[in-house]
C-alpha cells in the first residue's frame, strides 16, 4: 500500500492564530503547552505536527471539535498558511508557491469534500460538478462529458439538472464528492464528509466511499470526529488533541497499544476483536517451523472466532494475502482479545 | 460564562449613572427657570458668534466645482460631460421607447401601451403567477385608461436609467467596502448621514452639477437610492459560507473567478433585496424630483395639489401607489424565486415559454395598435378619467356642515391646545438648556457615547445659526410622532390579539411602506386643505405605519413559552399584556419608534411646500438659487438632529434586546 516517497510530507508544522503569530512563534521558548500559548493570547490550531502520507494511503485524522484536525487539513491544501515548519506535496514546498502555482496545484492535484457540502446554490448538479473544470478553462462540451462520467460514478445519473436545494443531504454530498473527483486529483481531502448526515445515510455513504476508493486508489486524508468511522476506513489513524498529534498508527495498533491516556479513553469502549487483524497479533517466525493450514492475516479476530474456538493448536500460523506464512499467533492471546482475559 | 451577566450593570454603576443624569437634568431645569436673568448668549447664540459655515462650504464647493466660463478646471467638467453625453443618451433612449419625446437619439417610435402592458403582465406571471400578472398588467391598463400613460412613462423612463445606475454603483462600492475594511469604516458614517439628509440636499447639487430636468433628476435619484444597495451587497458577501469559499478555492478559482462565480451568485438573495430597495427609493425620489422640474407623475401631482384639483390628484396618487406596489411585489418575487430544473429533453419553447409568450403578445399588440389607435395611445379626452366628478364629490363632502365642523374642531383643538403651546414652549427654552435636555435624553436612553454625540450635534445645530427653524422642525417631528403613537401603538396591540388581524394589518403596513412619501400628503390635504394642520397630519399618517408595524412584530415575537408561563401563573389578559408581553416587545417597538422619527424628519421637509416655518421652507428656497452652502448647512442640521435620536434609541434597543436575551 505504502511506497517510499511520501505524497504529503509535513515537518514541524505550526499554525497559530492571533495578532502576530510569526513573531510570537520565532520568539517562543521550547516546550510551551497549548495552555501556555493560549495565556499569551494565541490559539495553537496546529502544534508542531510532523506526518507523512504515502501514495495510495488513507490517513484518517480523528479528534474532537477544536482539536485542530480541520485546520491541519487546510494547511495541507494551503487554505491556511502555516506559521512555521514545512509542508511538501510531491516534494514541492507549498509555502513557496506563488498564487498562480497554488491555483495550478489545486486545479491538477487536489480535491476536497466539505462537511456542509459547500455547493454553489445557483448552479445545477452538473454545473457544480463541472465547476473545477470551468475554472481550468476547459470547453463546455468536454466539461459536460467528464462531469457526467463522475455523476454516474457517484450514482446521481438523471439528477444532473437538479439544483442543490432540490436534493437530500446524502445526495448533496454525492455532488460534493463528484466535484472533488472531477479533475482526477492525486490527493483527496475529505473534511468530515458524512458528519452532517443521519446515521443510516452515513453508513451507506461510507460503503459508497469504500467502493470508490477501491476503484480509484487515491491518496486520502480523511477527517472525522467519529472513532468508529476512523476504525472502519483508515489505513492509519492520527489522533489529535489541542493541535498536536497524540498518536499516529494503524487501527490495530491504536486499539492494542494506546500510547496516551487520551487515546486510551477512545479505545476503552471499542470491541477490539472487530478491529484487530490476525496479522497484528502475529509474532515473527524466528526460524521456527509451524505446521498445519495457516489462517488469513487479513481477517479480524472476530471473523476468526469459530476457528479459534475449534482449532486445538496452541500457536496458529498466519499468512498474508499471497498465502506466504509470515508469523505465528498465540491462540490464547487471540481468545483473550475475543472474550476478555480468563 | 462571566460575560453573559455583564450586560446588566452592577448596582453601583446604576447609581452613578442616575447621579449624572440628575445633574444634567437639574442644570437644564435651572437654566430654563432662570431664563429672565440668564446672559444672552445662553438663551440664543448671538449672531456674531455664528461661524459662516455656508460661506466656507460655498468656497469649498466653488473650488471642487470649477468654472466653465472662467476656464478653471473642476468637477463640473466631468459631471457636465456625463450629463450631456452618456446620461442624456440613456435617458433619451428610454424616453423615446416609452413615451416618444423625440429627443436625440430618436430612432424609434414610442411603443404602444398595449404591448408594454402585455410584456409587463407576462413578466409578472413569470415572477409570481397569475396574481402578479394581474397586478402588473392591471396597473398598466389602469394607467392607460386614466389617460396618464405619457406622464407615467416619463417617470418610468427615468427610473429605468436611475435604478440600474444605482444598482451598479451600489454593487461596486459594496464590493469595495467588503474587500477593504478601511474603506468600509470610512464610508459607514457617510452612509448614515446620507440616509438622514433631507431630499432637497440631493436635489440642489444635482441641479448645479447636472443641469435641470431629467438628468439632474436621474442623478439625485441614483445617489439617494444607492446607500442601501451598498449595505446589502456588503452584508450578502460577508454571509457567504466559508465552506463555499473554500470549495471555490480548492476548485482552483482565481480571485476574479471567486468574485464573479462564487461570491456574487451566492450572495444573490441579499443583493436582490438591495435591488428591491433601490427600485423603491428611486420611485420615491423620482416623484419628489418634481421640485426641480422633472416632468412626470410627481410634477403633475404637485401641480394638481397646488391648485387643489383633488380628483386628479387622487387618480395620480392611485397610479403612483399601484406602481409602487407592483414594483415592490415583483422585485420581492424575484428575490424569492429559486431556479427550478427542467426534465431532460424539454424542448426550447417550453424552457423559454415566458420569453416566447411575451414576444408573441408584444408583436400581436404592436401590429394591432397600427390599426386600432386606442391600443396605441389613449388621449386625455378619450380616457376614462373621472377627475372632475370626483373633485366635485370630495369638495361637496368637505363643504357639508357636519364635516366642516368636525375638521374645524380637530384643527382648532390641535392647533390651540396642542401644537401651538408645545411649539411656543420649545421655542421659549434657552438654547443651552435645550441642548442639555437632549443630552440628558441621550444619556438616559443610550448612554455615554450617544450623549456625547448629542452634545456635539446639537451644539453644531446651534452654531449653524438656524436654531429657531431647527426647533420648529423638531417640534413638528415630536408632535407628529407623539400623536401617531397615540393611535398607532394601540392599533398594533389590538391587532395582535388575533392572528388573522395581525397578518392583515401587517400586510397593510408593508404595502403602505412602499408608497412614495409624497402621496401621504394627499389624504391630509383632502381633509384639511392647505393648512399647517395638514403638515402635522400627513406626518402622523406616515409615521403611524412603522409604529403599528413594529408593535405587532414585537408582540408576535414574544416567545410563546413566556406567554404560556404567564397564563399558567393565572395572569389576566391585561396583566399578561402589561407585565409580560409589552416589556418583551418594547425593544422591537423602540426600533419602530426610531423609524417613525426618521420618517417624520423626511416627511416634514416634504410638507414644506404647503407652507411651514421650519428648515424645509428655507431648504426649498435654496432650490431657486445656487446657495449650495446654505442648502448643505440646512440639510446637515436636519441630519444631525435625526442622527442624535437614531443613535440614542437604537443603542438602547440593542442593549435591551441583549439583556432580555432576545
Amino acid at each position: 500500500m505504502q511506497t517510499d516517497t511520501p505524497v504529503i510530507s509535513c515537518r514541524n508544522a505550526w499554525k497559530l492564530f492571533g495578532p502576530n503569530p510569526r513573531r510570537y512563534l520565532s520568539q517562543m521558548p521550547p516546550g510551551q503547552t497549548y495552555n501556555d500559548i493560549a495565556a499569551d493570547g494565541y490559539i495553537a490550531g496546529v502544534k508542531d505536527v510532523s506526518l507523512d502520507v504515502g501514495k495510495g494511503e488513507m490517513l484518517v485524522i480523528m479528534g474532537l471539535s477544536g482539536s485542530g484536525k480541520s485546520t491541519l487539513v487546510r494547511c495541507f491544501s494551503r487554505l491556511h498558511d502555516i506559521t512555521g515548519g514545512t509542508i511538501e506535496i510531491d516534494g514541492q514546498d507549498i509555502m513557496a508557491l506563488s498564487e498562480k502555482g497554488l491555483i495550478e496545484l489545486r486545479r491538477s492535484k487536489m480535491g476536497m469534500v466539505f462537511q456542509s457540502f459547500g455547493l454553489l446554490p445557483h448552479r445545477t448538479v452538473l454545473e457544480n460538478v463541472a465547476f473545477p473544470l470551468e475554472m481550468r478553462g476547459q470547453d463546455s462540451h468536454q466539461r459536460r462529458e467528464r462531469a457526467m462520467e463522475v455523476i454516474k460514478l457517484v450514482g446521481l445519473d438523471g439528477r444532473e439538472g437538479y439544483f442543490p436545494r432540490e436534493l437530500s443531504g446524502g445526495q448533496q454530498q454525492r455532488v460534493g464528492i463528484a466535484r472533488s473527483l472531477v479533475i482526477e486529483p492525486d490527493i483527496w481531502f475529505l473534511d468530515e464528509p458524512f458528519s452532517a448526515l443521519d446515521p443510516l445515510i452515513r453508513r451507506e455513504m461510507q460503503d459508497e466511499f469504500l467502493r470508490l476508493q477501491g476503484m480509484l486508489g487515491k491518496t486520502i486524508v480523511f477527517i472525522t470526529h467519529d472513532f468508529d468511522e476512523a476504525l472502519r476506513l483508515a489505513d492509519r489513524i492520527a489522533i489529535m488533541k489541542e493541535g498536536s498529534i497524540e498518536q499516529c498508527d494503524t487501527p490495530d495498533q491504536i486499539v492494542l497499544n494506546p500510547q496516551t491516556p487520551y487515546v486510551m479513553k477512545f479505545t476503552e469502549d471499542v470491541e477490539k476483536a472487530l478491529v484487530v487483524h490476525a496479522s497484528a497479533l502475529a509474532k515473527p517466525l524466528n526460524g521456527e517451523a509451524v505446521e498445519g493450514t495457516p489462517i488469513n492475516g487479513g481477517m479480524t479476530i472476530r471473523q476468526l472466532a469459530r476457528t479459534l474456538v475449534n482449532d486445538p493448536r496452541e500457536n496458529l500460523p498466519v499468512a498474508d494475502s499471497s498465502g506466504t506464512v509470515t508469523g505465528v499467533m498465540s491462540r490464547k492471546a487471540a481468545l483473550d482479545l475475543l472474550m476478555g482475559p480468563a | 460564562m462571566a460575560d453573559v451577566a455583564s450586560p446588566l450593570p452592577a448596582p453601583h454603576e446604576r447609581s452613578e449613572r442616575d447621579v449624572v443624569l440628575l445633574a444634567i437634568l437639574v442644570t437644564a431645569l435651572i437654566l430654563t427657570a432662570a431664563k429672565p436673568i440668564l446672559p444672552d448668549f445662553l438663551v440664543r447664540l448671538p449672531a456674531a458668534w455664528i461661524p459662516p459655515f455656508a460661506d466656507w462650504l460655498d468656497v469649498f464647493f466653488e473650488f471642487i466645482r470649477g468654472d466653465m466660463d472662467a476656464g478653471r478646471w473642476g468637477l463640473i467638467y466631468v459631471t457636465r460631460w456625463f450629463a450631456d453625453g452618456p446620461l442624456e443618451f440613456l435617458l433619451g433612449v428610454t424616453a423615446n421607447i416609452l413615451e416618444g419625446r423625440h429627443r436625440w437619439p430618436y430612432f424609434v417610435d414610442p411603443l404602444p401601451w398595449a404591448s408594454v402592458a402585455a410584456v409587463t403582465g407576462v413578466l409578472g406571471y413569470y415572477l409570481g403567477g397569475w396574481r402578479m400578472a394581474l397586478l402588473a398588467g392591471g396597473t398598466m391598463i389602469w394607467t392607460a385608461l386614466m389617460g396618464q400613460w405619457n406622464i407615467t412613462m416619463q417617470t418610468v423612463s427615468v427610473l429605468l436609467v436611475a435604478a440600474p445606475l444605482g444598482f451598479a454603483i451600489g454593487l461596486v462600492t459594496g464590493i469595495a467596502a467588503w474587500k477593504y475594511r478601511s474603506f468600509d469604516n470610512a464610508i459607514r458614517p457617510l452612509l448614515a448621514i446620507m440616509q438622514t439628509l433631507p431630499f432637497y440636499t440631493y436635489l440642489l447639487p444635482a441641479v448645479i452639477f447636472f443641469k435641470v430636468g431629467p438628468t439632474a433628476g436621474a442623478i439625485a435619484t441614483t445617489i439617494y437610492a444607492t446607500p442601501p444597495m451598498i449595505l446589502m451587497t456588503t452584508i450578502g458577501l460577508r454571509k457567504v459560507s466559508p465552506e463555499v469559499v473554500e470549495a471555490g478555492k480548492m476548485s482552483g478559482a482565481t480571485r476574479w473567478q471567486m468574485l464573479t462565480k462564487v461570491f456574487i451568485p451566492t450572495a444573490r438573495t441579499e443583493i436582490l433585496v438591495g435591488v428591491n430597495q433601490v427600485i423603491m427609493l428611486c420611485l420615491a425620489m423620482i416623484v419628489l424630483t418634481a421640485f426641480i422640474g422633472m416632468p412626470g407623475l410627481g410634477a403633475t401631482l404637485l401641480s394638481s395639489m397646488n391648485s387643489f384639483r383633488l380628483g386628479r390628484s387622487l387618480e395620480i396618487g392611485i397610479t403612483i401607489v399601484l406602481l409602487a406596489i407592483m414594483l415592490d411585489q415583483m422585485s420581492k418575487a424575484w428575490v424569492a424565486k429559486q431556479p427550478v430544473h427542467f426534465e431532460r429533453g424539454t424542448p426550447w419553447y417550453i424552457r423559454h415559454k415566458h420569453v416566447v409568450v411575451a414576444l408573441v403578445l408584444f408583436s400581436v399588440f404592436y401590429v394591432a395598435a397600427q390599426f386600432f389607435d386606442m391600443l396605441n395611445d389613449i388621449g386625455r379626452r378619450q380616457s376614462f378619467s373621472q377627475a372632475r366628478e370626483i373633485d366635485a364629490l370630495i369638495k361637496g363632502f368637505l363643504a357639508l356642515d357636519v364635516v366642516k365642523s368636525i375638521t374645524g374642531t380637530i384643527r382648532y383643538v390641535l392647533n390651540v391646545w396642542v401644537l401651538v403651546p408645545f411649539r411656543d414652549a420649545l421655542l421659549w427654552i434657552p438654547t443651552s438648556a435645550f441642548i442639555l435636555f437632549v443630552v440628558a435624553f441621550a444619556y438616559g436612553v443610550g448612554g455615554k457615547r450617544p450623549a456625547l454625540y448629542a452634545l456635539i450635534f446639537f451644539s453644531l445645530v446651534a452654531l449653524s445659526g438656524w436654531w429657531d427653524r431647527s426647533v420648529i422642525t423638531l417640534y413638528t417631528v415630536l408632535a407628529a410622532v407623539f400623536l401617531a403613537s397615540l393611535f398607532g401603538i394601540p392599533l398594533g396591540i389590538v391587532a395582535s390579539r388575533s392572528e388573522r388581524w395581525a397578518n392583515r394589518i401587517l400586510m397593510l403596513c408593508d404595502t403602505a411602506q412602499t408608497f412614495p412619501s409624497f402621496v401621504y400628503l394627499l389624504p391630509a390635504i383632502m381633509l384639511f386643505g392647505i393648512t399647517d394642520t395638514t403638515v402635522v397630519l400627513s406626518v402622523v399618517i406616515y409615521t403611524m405605519v412603522p409604529l403599528t408595524r413594529y408593535t405587532i412584530e414585537g408582540l408576535r415575537n414574544v416567545p410563546p413559552e413566556m406567554s404560556e408561563a404567564a397564563d399558567m401563573s393565572g395572569a389576566t389578559r391585561w396583566q399578561k399584556l402589561t407585565s409580560v408581553q409589552l416589556p418583551l416587545a418594547v425593544p422591537t417597538m423602540a426600533v419602530g419608534f426610531n423609524q417613525a422619527i426618521m420618517f417624520a424628519f423626511f416627511m416634514v421637509i416634504i410638507a414644506a411646500f404647503i407652507g411651514t416655518q421650519d428648515l424645509g421652507q428655507e431648504l426649498q428656497r435654496t432650490l431657486a438659487g445656487t446657495d449650495l452652502g446654505k442648502n448643505f448647512v440646512l440639510g446637515i442640521c436636519v441630519s444631525l438632529m435625526a442622527l442624535t435620536f437614531d443613535m440614542a434609541i437604537l443603542s438602547w434597543a440593542n442593549r435591551r434586546k441583549k439583556a432580555l436575551g432576545l
